[in-house]
C-alpha cells in the first residue's frame, strides 16, 4: 500500500452538479506521483484522443487541483493546478503556495477534478466529506482582496452554524479568481492569500470559463498516515537546517534580485527586454526593506524560508497599496520591464495585478510589448483608446491592466496574451510583430534572460521546455542534472523549489520514501517515470489546438529578441549564437529521444508503455 | 542535574508571526503523533492575509475556564501552572469556551473533549520550533505577576488590532 495519500479525489461536474469520489490504482500513483505528473496522466486518458478539438476555455476542458504525497509533509505547502492550458494549448503544471493542499488532504481528498461548466457563477464549498456547490452571484465581479474577505467570513459563518459547539473556527483555505479570470483573460491566475498565484498556464481563465469563482475547503482530520513518521521528522529537520542557512532567500526574499539581476547578471527584462541591464540603486532591496516592508518573514505551511515580505506603500499617491515584497518576478516585470524603478510604484502595480487576478509575469510581458509598439509608433494613441502610454508611467499601465482584466477596448486584445496579440495585431497592422514578443509557445518568458550567460537558464531552457517560457521549468542537460525531469518531480511531489535549494536529490527521494513507503531511485525517475511524463506533456503540447498549433522546427526556438545583441551593460554585445543553439537543441532532442522534427520517437514511447501516445502522434509524423 | 520545574508562561510577540504554522505541526506531532492542524492546542489564525498569529491559552490569573467547568475536568498543573484537561471527565459541553475571554479552548475534531495548551509539561514544542527558525514569536518565561489575562482575546479582536497595526485605516476593508 502506498502511503501519504488521503486515498480519494473529489470529482465535480459543474454542468450536472454531480459530485463523486474517485480513486486511482496504486500503480498510477506510483508512476505519476501527483500534481503535474498525475494531471498529465488524467488529461491524456480523458482528453488525449480528441485533444486538438478541446477548447481550453470550453466546457469540455478539465480543471485539476492536485496535491502530491509530499504536500503537508515536505516543508512549505503548495498545490498544482492544471488542465488544457489556454496559453500553450498543452498541459502546464502550475503550482501555488498556501494551505489549500494541506486543508484538502485533511478533508480526505488528494485533489479536485472539475469538469463541465456552471450555468451561473458558483463556488465549491467542502468541509471534510460534505461538498456543496453554492451560488457565487454576490462574489462575481469582486476583486481578489474583496473575494477573500467575503468568502472567509462566509466560510466561518457556515462552519459556526453547522458545528456550534466547536469553539472558534479557523478560516477555511480558499483558491479564487479575480475579474480577469471571470472574463477569461488568458493571463489570469488562480489565486490564494491575496498575493499567491498559479500564473503559468492561465488557469484563472479556465476557472472563469466554468463560472467557478472559488473553492473553499476546511479539513478537520489529520494528514494521511506516512510510512516512517520518525524519518519524516528527521528529514524535515535536515531540510529546515539547510534552509535556515540560505541567507539570501530568508533575509531578502527573491526580491533581492530586482537590483542584482539587472546590475550583476544582466538578465532582467528592461523595457520589454530591449535591455537586460540597469544599475538603478533606488530599486535596491534595501529601498524595499526600508520603505515598504512591514513584515519581513511571511510563509506558508511548515516553511522554514518564509521568503515573502509584506509590503505597503505608506505615503504618497499609492498609499495603501498592499502586496508581498514583491517577489523578483513581479519586481522585474512590473518594474524595469515597464521602465519603472521605484518601490512604491512597483508595490502599487503588483497590488493591482493581485486584485484583478492577473499574472504579473504574463501581464507585465504583454504591457511591455504594447509599450514598445507605442514607442515604435506601431500602436497609435487612437489604438490605445486615447491612453498616452509611456515607459515608467505606472498609472497609465494600471489603466491598461484594468482594461485587460475587464476586456475593454484595447484591453480585450491584450487579454489574449503576448503571442496571440502579436499575431492578431500583426495581421491588422500588416507588420511582423513577433520580434517584440518575448515568449515561447504562448507562454511569456520568466524574468531571467539568457543572453549574458550569467543567469541560471541556458540557451535551450525555454525553447525546449514543455511549459514554454515558464522559468520554473526549464529544459537542460544532462537529464540527471538540472533538467526539466527533476522539476517534474518537484511539481508532482509537490514541494517548493525555495526549500529544495542546496539539498541533494537523494534527500528529496528519501523524503518521498519516508512518506510513501516506496523506494524511488533517481535513475528510475530519469530513465522511466519522469521521462514518461515529459514525453506525454510534449505530445500534448505538439497536438495543441484548436486555435494554435506548434511546429517544433519553427517554435522550438528562442524569442527573436534573444538573438539581438545586449544593448547595454557589462555584457553589451553578447547574444545567443544560433548555430550553438541548434547544436545544443539537437543534443537535447537526442537525450529525450525526439526525432528531428521534435516529435517523441516510437521506440521510446513504446519502451515507456505509451503505445497509445505513439499512435496518436502518427497524425503529426 | 534536572532542574525543578517552575510555573512558566509563553510570552508572545504576535506581530512577528510568519504564518509558517510550524507550531501547529510540532504541537500536534507531540500530542497526537500526527500532523493535525485542527487538533493542535496552538492554532494560527489568518482571517486576513499577513495578519497571522498563534491563538492559544493565556493562562489567566483567575482561570475562568476552570471555574466554569461543571464536571471538574479542568485543573491547574502544580508544576507548570498550565490548564490540564482530564479527557475522561470532559463532556465537551463547551462551557469553558464561553467562559474564556478569548474563546481559546476548542473541541478535538474527532474525540469528545476540549483542547487547551498544557505547556508540554514545561518544555513547549511550539516555542522550540519557533525559536529554531529565529522567528521568536514565542518565548518561555517564568510565570510572574503580570496581567496575563490581557492576552486572552478572541481571534477577531486580535486580528483587528494587528491588522490596524500593519495596514492602518486600510485594514477596515478586510475586517
Amino acid at each position: 500500500m502506498i502511503l501519504g495519500y488521503a486515498g480519494k479525489f473529489l470529482e465535480v461536474d459543474l454542468s450536472t452538479e454531480k459530485i463523486k469520489g474517485v480513486a486511482f490504482d496504486e500503480h498510477i500513483l506510483k508512476d505519476y506521483v501527483g500534481g503535474r505528473g498525475l494531471a498529465t496522466k488524467i488529461l491524456w486518458d480523458r482528453l488525449g484522443s480528441k485533444w486538438e478539438d478541446i477548447d481550453p476555455l470550453g466546457s469540455e476542458n478539465i480543471l485539476l487541483f492536485l496535491t502530491g504525497p509530499l504536500t503537508g509533509f515536505f516543508p512549505g505547502g503548495r498545490i498544482c493546478i492544471s488542465g488544457k492550458s489556454p496559453q500553450s494549448n498543452g498541459v502546464v503544471g502550475s503550482t501555488v503556495g498556501g494551505e489549500f493542499g494541506i486543508e484538502l488532504k485533511c478533508a480526505g481528498y488528494d485533489g479536485i477534478i472539475v469538469t463541465g461548466e456552471a450555468e451561473k457563477p458558483v463556488y465549491l464549498s467542502t468541509t471534510d466529506s460534505e461538498v456543496e456547490i453554492r451560488s457565487a452571484a454576490h462574489a462575481w465581479g469582486k476583486d481578489g482582496k474583496q473575494t477573500l474577505t467575503m468568502l472567509t467570513k462566509e466560510g466561518r459563518d457556515l462552519l459556526r452554524t453547522r458545528f456550534p459547539r466547536k469553539g472558534e473556527w479557523k478560516e477555511p483555505s480558499i483558491l479564487y479568481i479575480g475579474p480577469a479570470g471571470e472574463n477569461k483573460v488568458r493571463t489570469a491566475v488562480v489565486a490564494a492569500k491575496w498575493t499567491h498565484a498559479a500564473g503559468y498556464g492561465g488557469y484563472g481563465a479556465v476557472m472563469g470559463s466554468k463560472k467557478l469563482k472559488a473553492i473553499v475547503v476546511k479539513g478537520t482530520g489529520p494528514l494521511p498516515k506516512v510510512a516512517d513518521l520518525r524519518g519524516v521528522e528527521r528529514l524535515t529537520q535536515e531540510v529546515c537546517r539547510g534552509a535556515y542557512q540560505i541567507e539570501l532567500f530568508r533575509r531578502w526574499g527573491t526580491g533581492a534580485s530586482g537590483y542584482d539581476t539587472g546590475a550583476k547578471t544582466s538578465s532582467e527584462p528592461v523595457r520589454n527586454w530591449q535591455e537586460e541591464w540597469h544599475d538603478e540603486k533606488g530599486y535596491g532591496v534595501d529601498k524595499f526593506e526600508n520603505r515598504v516592508w512591514i513584515k519581513q518573514f511571511w510563509g506558508d505551511f511548515g516553511c522554514p524560508t518564509t521568503c515573502l515580505k509584506i509590503a505597503i506603500a505608506k505615503a504618497g499617491k499609492f498609499k495603501g497599496a498592499i502586496t508581498d515584497n514583491p517577489d523578483y518576478e513581479l519586481q522585474a516585470y512590473l518594474g524595469p520591464n515597464l521602465g519603472i524603478f521605484t518601490p512604491e510604484e512597483n508595490v502599487f502595480l503588483t497590488s493591482l495585478i493581485d486584485d484583478l487576478g492577473l499574472c504579473g509575469i504574463q501581464t507585465g510581458n504583454v504591457l511591455g510589448f504594447a509599450a514598445e509598439l507605442v514607442q515604435r509608433g506601431i500602436l497609435t494613441r487612437e489604438d490605445m483608446d486615447g491612453l498616452d502610454l509611456r515607459w515608467g508611467d505606472a498609472e497609465t499601465f494600471a489603466k491598461l491592466a484594468r482594461k485587460m482584466a475587464l476586456r475593454e477596448g484595447i484591453g480585450g486584445l491584450l487579454a489574449e496574451g503576448t503571442y496571440r496579440v502579436a499575431l492578431k495585431l500583426g495581421e491588422m497592422k500588416k507588420k511582423e510583430l513577433l520580434p517584440y514578443a518575448v515568449q515561447s509557445k504562448g507562454i511569456s518568458i520568466g524574468a531571467h534572460g539568457i543572453r549574458s550567460g550569467k543567469d541560471y537558464p541556458g540557451i535551450i531552457s525555454y525553447a525546449c521546455s514543455v511549459q514554454g517560457g515558464d522559468h520554473t521549468s526549464t529544459a537542460g542537460l544532462p537529464l540527471g542534472g538540472e533538467s526539466e525531469l527533476m522539476t517534474i518531480f518537484m511539481d508532482s511531489g509537490i514541494y517548493c523549489m525555495f526549500n529544495g535549494f542546496g539539498i541533494s536529490s537523494n534527500l528529496i527521494l528519501n523524503f518521498y520514501e519516508a512518506v510513501t513507503g516506496k523506494r524511488l531511485t533517481k535513475q528510475e525517475w530519469v530513465k522511466t517515470k519522469g521521462l514518461r511524463i515529459l514525453e506525454m506533456q510534449r505530445a500534448l503540447l505538439l497536438l495543441g489546438g484548436p486555435d494554435l498549433k506548434w511546429n517544433a522546427k519553427l517554435h522550438d526556438d528562442n524569442p527573436l529578441r534573444f538573438y539581438e545583441p545586449l544593448s547595454s551593460g557589462p555584457y553589451k554585445g553578447k547574444t545567443v549564437n544560433k548555430t550553438k543553439f541548434e547544436k545544443e537543441k539537437r543534443r537535447y532532442y537526442k537525450a529525450v529521444e525526439w526525432d528531428r522534427n521534435g516529435i517523441p520517437k516510437s521506440e521510446i514511447l513504446k519502451k515507456l508503455g505509451l503505445s497509445d501516445v505513439d499512435n496518436t502522434l502518427e497524425r503529426l509524423r | 542535574m534536572a532542574r525543578k520545574k517552575e510555573p512558566i508562561w509563553i510570552a508572545r510577540e504576535l506581530s512577528k508571526c510568519s504564518g509558517c504554522r510550524k507550531c501547529e505541526i510540532a504541537c500536534s506531532l507531540f500530542h497526537e503523533k500526527r500532523i493535525w492542524p485542527e487538533a493542535s492546542r496552538i492554532r494560527v489564525f489568518m482571517l486576513v492575509p499577513g495578519v497571522e498569529f498563534p491563538h492559544f491559552c493565556a493562562q489567566c490569573e483567575d482561570y475562568p475556564c476552570i471555574n466554569a467547568c461543571p464536571v471538574k475536568a479542568l485543573s491547574v498543573s502544580r508544576e507548570t501552572a498550565a490548564v490540564l484537561v482530564n479527557i475522561e471527565t470532559c463532556t465537551a459541553c463547551g462551557k469553558c469556551i464561553d467562559a474564556c475571554p478569548g474563546r481559546i479552548p476548542h473541541m478535538h475534531p474527532r474525540e469528545k473533549h476540549v483542547l487547551i495548551c498544557d505547556l508540554c509539561n514545561g518544555a513547549p514544542k511550539c516555542v522550540k520550533v519557533c525559536r529554531e527558525g529565529e522567528w521568536n514569536v514565542l518565548k518561555k518565561v517564568p510565570r510572574r505577576g503580570q496581567s496575563y489575562k490581557l492576552y486572552a482575546r478572541t481571534p477577531e479582536e486580535t486580528t483587528r488590532d494587528l491588522a490596524h497595526k500593519m495596514y492602518g485605516e486600510k485594514a477596515e476593508e478586510f475586517l
